[in-house]
């Protein structure tokens, strides 16, 4: 029950959300995150799962989805009956062959060269679509028109909640056909892989071969969103394939919590979520991305899954109140800090890239402010410097409540 | 064809040389600290943009030898205030920090500098021909970027194999704990490479950003081309990067000046399904060869071409 509880959960979730969020950009958003969870879980079969850190994960997301949108045409000139419903299983076998491929030369060795070489087949693979152009269609892509695909029980996929219903059904199967990889002896053997490929060499496994196996999985299901993808925006063009893409899901994987099922499922929505909310509300979204990744890689490794079962289990136990004062005394130093670092941000973002074109006013948290007046910088750098120097000193505080709080719960444990 | 020859290997060696350049401290960084420094590219974009900006408002000759010791600097604070946190999360959150940093350096120089290309130019010191040769002309700002080039590998090579600090850095390549015994301060070390590395990245971005293009998109064209170098010379090693350099830096560039495609060898009727690789001149194939290498050498010979070690 405690397994199938979560599962039934998101099932619901996703079959409630366009009655909540019922508009058409919500829809929009909502499909996007369905792919992109799909992508985001793939992406962590290999960095979470087997320890492999790879910078060309959206080759086969982009090849996956560049053969989808070919079969879509074919079956279209053919006149096949072959439903929508269909095609992410020709793009995730087109990622699985490609995975195949890529991955006898890649998976040979783990670590450092595994990811230069990662790094080297998406550069590889990108740089080609500029010479392929018949397959990915130079510049402009390719694209498709799904009304043509024939119906399938009735339903045309032609509107976007069709389609948001079609990915929401195949995100569902992916990801529980994800987490039940993880359940089998050969997803145990992956993570024994990550930990210490020696030992799973005494005991007659190839991790060579185990990350093989891996890797070809994790391309299946890559292909699988590239697919849905194809679906859903009817076009795909080769910046679907480049560092950019590869870079995306890292982050959300990453920014998610690499160390729990559920964690890139969360990267893929808080990500997804924030790159199309942050792009309306400031042009300097991309610098947020990096600094949120680089605070994210230096203060919580374990991504918003690691905090959340940090203090889940402190709550089960009943020892999360003992946290509440330092929390409650570090809160406004925290807020004070980003607060603070927001408006410099934006400040020096209004004074630097868009003064020309703009003016110096602007609105900053719901105030009129002058980026050329020395007010709002003087606030804001005072608000940084307060907030960080009172961060430096609450922070012993935080620490030592987490002591108390893990030697109680050790104590209970025992 | 003699012209040819002669014109591209001169231009291969330079940019080889200048691939070198940044390798370099790129391959030396990984070997001490064991850390992938993503944010390599990404200094030697900002050593091209402190250049320029000093060259506006003072001019190239001071850029020249104050915007690498800034850039050196910012590194050396990287490291400190940034590396040496996440340095107890191990290796991969070190990479991924370098690479979150690359990310927020490209957004930065976007926002001060605008996402056009700016105009840094070559100093008119140095705006005239060199020599002419077979009737086509070669500008002196290429020999000045060559001989600042082999001055720097000069220096580098001086400075490893005859200074004291120098056998302290080669020491802790192979024996950093042992060095740590010794009582030399490896943090400091790790500093002092780290800020070096990114100095010497720094410098070749001055050096080449009035020659090539200083937009924000230059760390993202030749970062990968980099890892390149110091997978196929063999991590760690630091003739194998000078190898690897100027392998890439000539084949690329004799690529470039070639026009051959099997089209033209085999005739004009391409195999079905092959259409496009048929019509492919070898100029349009030079930005994919590094990787074609890359493979092939990984798939060949995995420790690179002058490595000893395999990760």
């Amino acid at each position: 029950m405690r397994t199938i509880a979560p599962w039934l959960a998101l099932a619901f979730a996703f079959a409630a959300a366009p009655m909540i969020f019922s508009s058409g950009s919500a829809l929009t958003t909502m499909s996007l995150m369905g792919v992109m969870i799909v992508f985001a879980l793939s992406y962590n079969m290999l960095l979470g799962q087997t320890g492999l850190l790879s910078f060309g994960h959206a080759v086969y997301y982009g090849l996956g989805g560049f053969v989808a949108i070919h079969a879509m045409n074919a079956v279209i000139n053919a006149k096949l009956g072959v439903p929508a419903i269909v095609i992410p299983l020709v793009g995730g076998l087109a990622g699985l062959g490609f995975g195949f491929l890529f991955g006898l030369v890649s998976t040979r060795r783990a670590g450092i060269v595994f990811s230069m070489i990662s790094l080297g087949l998406g550069e590889l693979v990108s740089s080609s679509s500029f010479i392929l152009r018949s397959f990915f269609g130079g510049e402009e892509g390719v694209t498709t028109n799904r009304a043509k695909l024939a119906h399938f029980l009735g339903f045309r996929f032609v509107s976007q909640i069709e389609v948001y219903y079609l990915i929401a059904f195949w995100c569902f199967v992916c990801a529980l056909a994800m987490y039940a990889l993880t359940r089998t002896p050969f997803g145990r053997m992956c993570n024994a892989v990550r930990d210490n490929p020696e030992r799973v060499e005494f005991i007659g496994y190839s991790p060579r071969m185990l990350r093989l196996i891996a890797f070809s999985f994790s391309a299946f299901f890559a292909g699988a969103a590239g697919g849905l993808a194809a679906i859903d925006f009817e076009i795909m063009n080769a910046q679907q394939l480049g560092a950019q893409q590869s870079s995306l899901v890292l982050l959300m994987a990453y920014v998610g919590g690499i160390g729990a099922f559920a964690g890139p499922i969360i990267g893929a929505i808080v990500i997804t979520f924030l790159q199309i909310s942050l792009s309306d509300v400031t042009s300097a979204w991309q610098l947020y991305f990096g600094l949120l990744f680089i605070g994210v890689v230096t203060w919580a490794p374990g991504g918003i899954a690691g905090l959340l079962a940090l203090h889940r289990q402190a709550l089960r136990q009943g020892e999360a109140w003992r946290l509440a004062p330092a929390y409650a005394m570090a809160a406004p130093a925290l807020a004070a800090c980003v607060v603070g670092a927001i408006m410099l941000i934006e400040l020096g973002n209004r004074e630097l890239a868009l003064e020309r074109s703009e003016g110096s006013a602007m609105r900053l948290f719901g105030f009129s402010v002058d980026s050329a007046s020395l007010a709002p910088w003087v606030v804001a750098i005072f608000l940084l410097g307060v907030g960080l120097a009172s961060m430096r000193r609450l922070w012993p505080g935080v620490e030592s409540a987490w002591g108390t709080v893990n030697a109680r719960l050790l104590e209970k444990a025992a | 064809m003699l012209q040819l020859i002669t014109f591209s290997t001169l231009n291969g060696v330079l940019y080889g040389m200048l691939l070198f350049m940044m390798a370099s401290g790129l391959t030396l960084i990984f070997s001490m600290m064991g850390v992938l420094n993503f944010a390599h590219a990404s200094f030697y974009m900002l050593g091209a943009y402190f250049g320029f900006e000093i060259s506006r408002h003072i001019g190239f000759w001071p850029g020249f030898f104050v915007a690498p010791l800034l850039v050196g600097a910012l590194g050396a604070l990287v490291e400190r205030f940034g590396l040496r946190r996440v340095h107890r999360l191990g290796h991969v959150s070190e990479l991924l920090f370098t690479f979150g940093l690359a990310f927020v350096i490209v957004e930065v120089v976007q926002m001060v500098w605008g996402k056009l290309p700016v105009d840094y130019r070559v100093p008119p010191s140095l705006d005239f021909v060199a020599f002419r040769l077979f009737d086509t002309t070669y500008p002196a700002y290429r020999m000045f970027m060559l001989l600042t080039a082999i001055a720097m590998f000069a220096a580098l090579f001086a400075v490893l194999t005859r200074t004291r600090v120098g056998l302290v850095i080669q020491a802790a390549l192979t024996h950093p704990e042992a060095v740590a015994m010794l009582g030399h301060n490896v943090p400091g070390l790790f500093m002092l490479v780290f800020g070096a590395g990114a100095a010497l990245a720094g410098l070749a971005g001055v050096i080449a950003g009035p020659a090539l293009v200083t937009q924000p998109g230059m760390a993202d064209l030749l970062g990968p081309i980099l890892f390149v170098v110091i997978v196929v010379g063999g991590l760690g090693s630091l003739t194998g990067a000078l190898v690897a350099s100027l392998l890439i830096g000539i084949v690329q560039t004799f690529a470039v000046a070639m026009n051959g495609s099997l089209a033209e060898i085999l005739g004009p009727d391409a195999p079905p399904l092959l259409g496009d690789l048929w019509q492919v001149t070898i100029a349009q194939l030079a930005p994919v060869i590094p990787y074609l290498l890359l493979v092939l050498v990984l798939i060949f010979r995995p420790t690179g071409l002058m490595g000893t070690r395999e990760s």
